[in-house]
């Protein structure tokens, strides 16, 4: 093993101009069973250590596995909306280990018959460009023990005095998914490998199977990484970056080693095979263990357990259960509504299409819809540092309000102080408008009033639009509107005064 | 046919984490060897068209509901653990120097 | 004298007729109990079957059981008689050791399931026997705490690795008892010990609670001194348990009918299967003899013989010793003084938590454990698996059909349970492979998860107790017991009562009171 001699970084930009990057990613799910994937230990979140363990779970002598269905279930939903064929029959294997976290010192996964495999997504990124990525294989696995480092300067592994360990976690059912090499994504690397963890939480979430929360270790990814000198050319070392724990983490572990491994090529150093640690603090990683006999599991078919054999029946029944996955779903809602594709992308990006989607449900045309909730509506947002969904208005309301405004009861800005109204909490539209008096006067008696009143202030205007210039007439509106307190019609105010001055 | 040499034993038993001394490695290799050689046979008529059988019984699709049972106790568990602190298996530290 | 003359003839009974008795209330739960725990003390110093003998225990469930029935409850057929469990099997608040250091003073805070079955019944647990260490052994000799003797000869193994439940049995320690069978461990004790033991199919009895050694080959089943008593316990702790995925769905086939239908000893229209492979060559004179007056014994029932051939069983052996190995380093790899056990830290050096799940296993575990493990692991490793054990698992498809073609042309098949009778302590131990060999008839029924049944045939030229073994198809089960019902009834009526009967009176130690 060579020294660890620091290379330089070179500049990203660089590097990805000099090198072809290609991705591997490994996404771990933790299914949102009620119980263990081989036991029935509940599975609840925050649990007094040691407390959510059964013989199995601990891996006592003597306790044996058996498969929770419902995990079995959810994996082949999993497998489905990936694109993948669902293995005729597949086994458990185990992969032979120790660890302490571990607790029969081997961990029942599945080797070489996943049962899922072959599969594919579609991810899309922020601009719109649509990358398809290639799943090799979901496969069902059991998680492992949690182990608290105590002692030690840092409280990390290397240096720490012991280790204390909870087992609630361990045997909590996993689904692993692993990518084929991601080839192609060039400089966009780091926003592909992002916005395929990112699609993967979305579905794990529509498909109800997991809470899919990053920052609660629902969902794991672990990030490979190789570089080589065109896309000819055959794929580099890679390494596999660990503890990559948020999605920006994500794009910015693929930005550091891109940089990192470019620096070691330039050197004319080969890249060590290993894995790191990313390091949320500063964005970088760092030479993780290095594996030396670890990497022999002895693999063999899990005696314990029975062959999982989904039948084609079973299987075209979850099929049909499947909700319509996010992609499809904005597709078919973007061709609805009749938006392009950057309006599109603004109302994904802001988190607006379930509430578009309610506001035209309620009555409201898709561009109605889209004008209040991407615009007064973010901009008010915006101003109270809130999320969207999070205002106190619900869609059903909004498409009252912009009925209103198409009945002719309100113009724009009368709308938005009927807005005003419903924000502070004094009920729907309808209800604002009679109490605060903001509906547009519909009767011309009051507006001939005003009009004259104009008219009569402003004589000179009379001479110089009979003379031709239309131009003095938005002085006369504006007048009206002041003394109408902004609730005339604007149009039918001018088709008075022009009336009016006809005369 | 295969020998299973001394530095074999010695890399198996760290691949198994057992301690070996080495009298017992040297009486291991010695051993091991003729157990090797004789049931390497099974290589003669394991061939290609035979399949493997690794359940004697051909049960699939063995599952359970998704019901929860009650835990072990957390006493009962740290009972006859060899050392713990609040709730939880004290184990020495992971990974020594490497 | 009353008391011990009451002693013996109560510890001299078997426990369908010990069943019979507490059922006539002539004799209640507590005194069959104390009587059994008398008779572990008077001889088991020489005996050393037992590894913890649970006196307080084993009397509150007979005085429990006393006491439901005087209230007029009903109860199993059972329930009442006492039983010894091998100390494989998990019992929870009962130390459990597996025959190892690595556990010594280990106690389970769960019950097997098949203790919880024996215990739902009522039957007061006597303790747990000695074996081999982790069931790896055919002598008891690996034991970590020391020999088992057997009761025929002091200085005699009792087999392996369930030497304790059969000295326990053949001694009159207990009528009933556990054992388990990965490669012969019932039924090889039962052979030189002269005493009933029956491996059922794989699946036919919970594994649930059993310290694993081979998860695709072990089976728990019954130890006793006859062919019905195993019957009864057999239908006691058989059935489907949801939490073992590998036992079989169906109830326990009809054996205490199919032991009480054999007994009327009419073999007419069944056709019995010698195996060749099994028999001849590498048997001792005495084991042959008996086998074949066995088959004339058989054939005198209306049993047609044929022999029937069984190729791929000359590589059985090869096979066990790479699947067994392989699945035994993998189930034993949680014994590293984490969580429970014996822990060890290095004498030198950091004490890490590597370092010391490797001192604690190479102090804990003893030379054939540490054996088997060794050649375990290599034979899963990296470049090995296809030769080793990938081949083996392929060994095991040609037996599995063997067997099935057997089956077409015999309803059982038979052979002499073990090559010798009971060898010298010390006689085996340096040759691992001749030791190996003990179970060269009985592991063909493990790979291919058929039933097997060992009964005594006969005494050999040496004066010790030879095993008859039936072998049934899978699920058969009941087959076993009509066959050796059938013989049991035939052999004892020649010889005037059971083989134990010839037993030497083991030597008692004065009762202290």
């Amino acid at each position: 093993m060579t020294a660890a001699t620091t290379t330089g970084l070179v500049a990203y930009e660089d590097a990805v101009r000099r090198y072809d990057p290609v991705l591997g990613i490994e996404v771990h799910v933790e299914l949102g069973t009620l119980t263990k994937m081989f036991c029935a230990a509940e599975v609840a979140y925050g649990g007094e250590p040691n407390t959510q363990v059964t013989p199995v779970s601990l891996g006592l002598p003597g306790a044996l596995p058996v498969v929770n269905g419902k995990a079995v279930e959810y994996a082949i939903r999993i497998g489905l909306a990936l694109n993948c064929s669902i293995a005729e029959s597949c086994r458990f294997a185990r992969k032979n280990y120790f660890y302490p976290d571990v607790p029969k010192n081997f961990q029942t996964s599945q080797y070489d018959e996943p049962i899922a495999y072959d599969g594919w997504i579609d991810v899309e990124l922020e601009d719109g460009e649509v990358f398809r990525v290639e799943i090799e294989r979901a496969h069902m696995e059991e998680d492992a023990g949690k182990n608290t480092h105590v002692g030690g300067s840092t409280g990390r592994i290397q240096g720490a005095e012991y280790s204390l360990v909870d087992y609630n976690r361990a045997g909590i059912p996993l689904v692993e998914i692993v990518t084929r090499p991601i080839e192609g994504a060039g400089e966009r690397a780091p926003e592909v490998a992002r916005a395929y963890v990112q699609t993967l939480r979305d579905i794990f979430r529509t498909l109800d199977v997991s809470e899919a929360r990053m920052e609660r270790g629902n969902v794991r990814a672990d990030v490979n990484l190789s570089l080589r000198p065109t896309p000819e050319s055959p794929l580099g070392t890679r390494t596999e970056t660990k503890n990559v724990n948020s999605f920006r983490s994500i794009e910015r572990a693929v930005r550091y080693e891109v940089s990192r491994q470019a620096g070691v090529l330039d050197a004319g150093l080969p890249v060590i095979q290993e894995t790191r640690h990313f390091h949320e603090e500063d964005g970088t990683t760092s030479s993780g263990r290095v594996k030396s006999d670890a990497e022999d599991y002895r693999y063999f078919p899990e005696p314990d357990l029975v062959p999982v054999a989904p039948s084609r029946e079973w299987v075209e029944e979850i099929r049909a259960t499947l909700p319509e996955m996010p992609v499809a779903r904005r597709r078919r809602l973007q061709t609805e509504w009749g938006y392009a594709d950057a309006e599109m992308r603004d109302v994904v990006n802001a988190g607006a299409i379930d509430l578009i989607e309610a506001t035209v449900s309620a009555g409201t045309s898709a561009a109605g819809a889209r004008k209040w909730w991407m615009g007064e509506l973010a901009r008010r947002a915006n101003q109270d540092d809130v999320m969207l969904a999070d205002l106190s208005v619900t869609p059903a309301q909004i498409a009252q309000l912009q009925g209103l405004v198409e009945s002719g009861r309100l113009n724009d800005k009368l709308a938005r102080q009927v807005l005003d109204g419903v924000l502070a909490g004094e009920g729907d539209p309808e209800a604002v408008v009679v109490a605060r008096g903001l509906e547009i006067v519909s009767d011309d008696g009051p507006l001939l009033a005003a009009i004259d009143d104009a008219l009569a202030a402003q004589p000179d205007i009379v001479e110089k639009v009979r003379g031709g210039n239309q131009g003095p007439v938005g002085a006369i509106i504006g007048a009206v509107m002041k003394a109408t307190k902004g609730q005339a019609d604007a149009k039918r105010v001018r088709e008075l005064v022009l009336d009016r001055i006809g005369q | 046919m295969s020998t299973i040499s001394r530095d074999e034993v010695a890399r198996v038993a760290a691949l198994a984490r057992i301690d070996l001394r080495p009298d017992e490695v040297t009486r291991l290799a010695g051993e091991l060897d003729v157990i090797v050689e004789s049931v390497a046979r099974v290589s003669e008529v394991a061939t290609a068209d035979v399949p493997a059988t690794s359940h004697p019984l051909p049960l699939t699709n063995v599952f359970r509901d998704d019901v929860p049972e009650p835990a072990l106790p957390v006493q009962e568990i740290l009972a006859g653990a060899p050392q713990q602190e609040n709730g939880r298996f004290a184990v020495p530290q992971i990974l020594g120097e490497e | 004298m009353g008391t011990n003359d009451m002693t013996s003839d109560i510890t001299r009974l078997s426990a369908s007729d010990l069943a019979s008795a507490l059922a006539s209330k002539s004799v209640s739960s507590v005194e069959a109990t104390q009587a059994h725990l008398d008779r572990i003390a008077a001889v088991d110093g020489d005996v050393h079957a037992f590894l913890h003998v649970s006196s307080e225990e084993a009397l509150a469930t007979a005085a429990d059981v006393d006491a439901k029935r005087a209230a007029g409850e009903e109860l199993h057929p059972l329930a009442g008689v006492p039983i010894a469990v091998k100390d494989v099997v998990v019992t929870k608040g009962l130390p459990t050791t597996a025959g190892s250091k690595i556990l010594a003073g280990w106690i389970p805070p769960y019950d097997a399931t098949l203790v919880e079955r024996i215990k739902a019944a009522g039957l007061p647990i006597l303790g747990k026997t000695n074996m081999d260490e982790f069931a790896m052994g055919s002598s008891t000799e690996h034991s970590a705490f020391g020999n088992t003797k057997n009761p025929w000869d002091l200085d005699r193994i009792p087999g392996g690795s369930g030497g304790g439940s059969a000295a326990a049995v053949a001694g009159f320690e207990a009528p009933l008892a556990i054992g388990t069978d990965t490669g012969g461990s019932i039924r090889q004790p039962g052979a030189v010990t002269g005493t009933v033991g029956v491996k059922p199919t794989y699946g036919g009895v919970s594994r649930y609670g059993l310290i694993a050694m081979a998860s695709s080959l072990d089976q728990a089943g019954p130890v006793t001194r006859t062919v019905l008593d195993a019957a009864l316990l057999h239908e006691l702790i058989g059935g489907h348990d949801p939490h073992d995925s590998t036992s079989i769905n169906e109830p326990v086939p009809g054996v205490v009918a199919a032991a009480r239908q054999g007994a009327t000893g009419d073999l007419r229209g069944l056709r019995v299967g010698v195996v060749k492979e099994l028999s001849g060559e590498g048997y001792q004179t005495g084991v042959s003899a008996r086998f074949d007056e066995s088959l004339d014994q058989l054939r005198a029932l209306g049993a047609e013989i044929v022999e029937v051939s069984c190729p791929s069983f000359t590589y059985a052996l090869d096979a066990y010793y790479l699947i067994m190995p392989a699945e035994a380093s993998s189930n034993l790899a949680k014994f590293d003084g984490m969580r429970f056990g014996l822990r060890v830290e290095p004498e030198e050096g950091p004490v890490t938590a590597e370092r010391v799940m490797s001192a604690t296993r190479g102090a804990g575990f003893g030379d054939e454990v540490k054996r088997r493990v060794i050649l375990g692991t290599y034979a899963l490793s990296a470049g090995y698996y296809d030769a080793y054990y990938g081949s083996a698992q392929k060994v095991r498809t040609l037996i599995q059909r063997d067997f099935a073609a057997a089956f077409e042309q015999a309803d059982v098949l038979v052979s002499p349970t073990a090559p010798t009778t009971a060898f010298k302590f010390g006689e085996k131990l340096d040759d691992p492979l001749a030791m190996y060999l003990n179970d060269i008839a009985t592991i063909p029924a493990n790979l291919a998860g058929v039933p097997g049944m060992s009964l005594p045939n006969g005494l050999s030229d040496d004066g010790l107790p030879v095993g008859f073994q039936i072998l049934a198809p899978a699920k058969a089960d009941d087959r076993l017991y009509r066959v050796g019902a059938a013989l049991e009834a035939a052999l004892e009526s020649r010889w005037g009562g059971p083989l134990l009967n010839r037993a030497p009176e083991l030597k008692t130690t004065e009762l202290a009171r």
